[in-house]
C-alpha cells in the first residue's frame, strides 16, 4: 500500500514563499508546459534544445528552493518506468553495430535515439514534478479552468483528486480486514478473494458516487459547476512566463529553420 | 420562507417496491429542535431527502409554506440545508474554501458575498483555520463541522442533520454539540444517538415502518422505556434524559 501513501508526493514542496511558488498557476502551467513541448517536439539529436530546457528547469528549481533529492523522489515514480520501455530501442533500431549482448546487437543509431528519448522523458518528468511541487493541485485545476480546458474534464480531474484518497483508504481497510482473517495468497488460484474485494470496492464507489450526487444536488447543483474564484496576473507572472518560455521557443524555432 | 415543516400523509415507495414512508404526519415550527429517532429502515433518511426535494413523494409536504414539487425544488434547496452522514460524501471540492463556496455560488451570489458567507459559516463552526486545506487532510470531527459549514453558508432556515455524531470521538462529539447548540436555525436531527438527541433537542419524534409513532418532549419520550424498546431504541445504562438536558442548559 506504500504506493497510496506516495500520493503525498503530489503536495507542494520547497519554499512556499519563493518567487516560483507565488506565481499565478496559469503561467507555471504554460511555462513548464512549453518547456516540455519544446523538448518533445525537437528532433531526437537536438541537444542544444535539451540543454536550454535543462537550464530553465534548473533555474526554476533553484528559485523554488527545491533540492535535487526532492525532485528525484518524485521523478522516480515515473522515470524508471519510461526509461525501461525505451531501453529496448538500442537493440531493435537498425544501424552500425557497436557491441553485442548475447544474441542482440547494440547499434550506434539506437543508442543515440535512446539518449534523445531519455532526455525528452527526463525534461517532461522534471517539468511535471516542478509544477506539482510549486503549485497545489486545486490551483492547477483553477489554472486549467481559466485556460478554458473543457469544464467536464476539470470536473472529472477534481473529483478524481478528491476521491482517490477516500478510495485508497477503503482499499487499505479491506486489505487489513482480509489479512486479519488470515488471507495470505501464495499462488494464483488463491487470488479469488482479491477479485471479490475489487467487485465490492466498485459497488462501494458506485454507491458513494450516488450519495455525492445527492449531496451536490442538495446544495443546488443543476449540472454546471459554479465559476471558480478569478485569478489575477501581475507583472512578475508575465515576466516568469517570458523568461521560461520565450528563449526556449526561439531556440526551438531557430533549430527548425537551420534544419 | 418561514420555517415550518408541514407533512400530511406523506408517502414514498422506492422503485423496487420498498415502502419507505407510509403516511408521515409531522409539523415542526420555527426555531424548534426536533430529534427524529427510529430503528434502521424506519424511513428517517427518506424523510430527510424529501425535505429539500431530492425525493418527491405522494401526499402533502410544505416547507415554510412552499409546497414540495418539481417546480419549487430550487426554492427548497436554498432554504433547507441537508448535512449527510458521511462528510466524505458532502465534501467533494479540492479545498474547504471551494466546498463551502459551492452552495452560495449555486445560489448565484457574487464573489464578494460568497466570500463573506464562507468566512461567516466557517467561523460559526470554528473551522476558519482550515479554510485552505483539502478535506482529506482533516479529522473526522473537523470534516463533520466543515460539512455543516457548507450548508450554513447558504443560510438555510431549516438545518437537517443525518447522524451527526456518528464515528466521532467523545471530544469531537462534545465540540459538535456546542457548535449545534450555538445555532439559532430550526434543527431536525436524525440520529440513533439518544443521549445526543436528549442534550440537543427539546422535542423528539419516533419514526417506525414509515410512520410517526410517537411525538413529544424528548425528556418524556426518552424516559418511556416501553416505547423505546418497542421500536428497537435503547438508552445507555444509567442515562437520565431529564438530567442531561438540565446539564446542557
Amino acid at each position: 500500500m506504500s504506493g497510496l501513501h506516495d500520493l503525498s508526493l503530489a503536495s507542494v514542496a520547497g519554499d512556499p514563499r519563493s518567487a516560483v511558488h507565488r506565481r499565478d498557476p496559469r503561467v507555471k502551467l504554460l511555462g513548464l508546459g512549453s518547456v516540455t513541448l519544446v523538448a518533445v517536439s525537437a528532433p531526437v539529436s537536438a541537444w542544444p534544445a535539451y540543454a536550454g530546457c535543462a537550464a530553465v528547469l534548473t533555474g526554476v528549481a533553484i528559485a523554488a528552493r527545491l533540492s535535487p533529492a526532492t525532485i528525484w523522489r518524485r521523478a522516480r515514480v515515473i522515470l524508471p518506468l519510461v526509461l525501461f520501455a525505451a531501453a529496448f530501442i538500442p537493440f531493435v533500431r537498425e544501424g552500425r553495430v557497436v557491441a553485442s549482448v548475447g544474441p542482440f546487437d547494440l547499434t550506434a543509431e539506437g543508442l543515440s535515439t535512446f539518449a534523445g528519448v531519455a532526455a525528452k522523458t527526463a525534461i517532461g518528468t522534471v517539468s511535471a514534478v516542478l509544477l506539482g511541487a510549486t503549485t497545489s493541485f486545486p490551483d492547477v485545476l483553477r489554472a486549467l479552468e481559466r485556460l478554458r480546458t473543457p469544464r467536464l474534464f476539470v470536473l472529472v480531474a477534481m473529483l478524481t483528486y478528491r476521491y482517490v484518497f477516500v478510495v485508497a483508504g477503503e482499499v487499505r481497510r479491506m486489505r487489513t480486514a482480509m489479512r486479519a482473517r488470515g488471507y495470505r495468497p501464495r499462488h494464483l488460484l488463491q487470488a479469488g478473494p482479491v477479485g471479490h474485494a475489487a467487485g465490492a470496492l466498485f459497488l462501494r464507489a458506485h454507491g458513494r458516487g450516488e450519495r455525492i450526487y445527492l449531496a451536490m444536488a442538495a446544495r443546488g447543483f443543476t449540472g454546471t459547476m459554479p465559476q471558480a474564484v478569478p485569478l489575477r496576473l501581475c507583472a512578475a507572472d508575465v515576466l516568469f512566463l517570458l523568461a521560461a518560455a520565450v528563449p526556449l521557443v526561439a531556440l526551438r524555432l531557430t533549430l527548425e529553420v537551420m534544419a | 420562507m418561514t420555517c415550518t415543516i408541514h407533512a400530511r400523509d406523506l408517502r414514498y415507495t422506492y422503485p423496487g417496491g420498498h415502502v419507505a414512508l407510509a403516511g408521515v404526519d409531522l409539523a415542526v415550527n420555527h426555531g424548534e429542535r426536533v430529534a427524529v429517532l427510529g430503528p434502521n429502515g424506519a424511513g428517517k433518511t427518506t424523510l430527510m431527502l424529501h425535505l429539500n426535494g431530492l425525493l418527491l413523494g405522494e401526499g402533502e409536504l410544505r416547507i415554510g409554506g412552499v409546497r414540495a414539487a418539481r417546480e419549487t425544488v430550487a426554492q427548497l434547496r436554498a432554504g433547507v440545508g441537508l448535512v449527510f452522514q458521511d462528510p466524505d460524501d458532502q465534501l467533494f471540492m479540492p479545498t474547504v474554501r471551494e466546498d463551502v463556496a459551492f452552495g452560495p455560488r449555486n445560489l448565484g451570489l457574487d464573489a464578494a458575498e460568497t466570500q463573506r458567507r464562507v468566512d461567516e459559516a466557517l467561523a460559526a463552526v470554528g473551522m476558519t483555520p482550515v479554510i485552505d486545506r483539502p478535506p482529506h487532510e482533516l479529522s473526522m470531527g473537523q470534516r463533520r463541522r466543515v460539512a455543516i459549514a457548507t450548508v450554513l453558508a447558504m443560510r438555510p432556515q431549516l438545518l437537517v442533520l443525518d447522524e451527526p455524531s456518528a464515528n466521532l470521538d467523545p471530544r469531537a462529539r462534545r465540540e459538535l454539540l456546542t457548535v449545534l447548540d450555538g445555532l439559532d436555525t430550526t434543527l431536525l436531527v436524525v440520529t440513533h444517538d439518544l443521549p445526543f438527541a436528549a442534550r440537543l433537542c427539546e422535542r423528539a419524534v419516533v419514526l417506525d415502518g414509515g410512520r410517526v409513532v410517537a411525538d413529544g418532549p424528548s425528556d418524556a419520550l426518552l424516559a418511556d422505556t416501553v416505547l423505546l424498546s418497542a421500536h428497537d431504541l435503547e438508552l445507555p445504562e444509567g442515562f437520565a434524559p431529564a438530567v442531561a438536558r438540565r446539564v446542557a442548559a
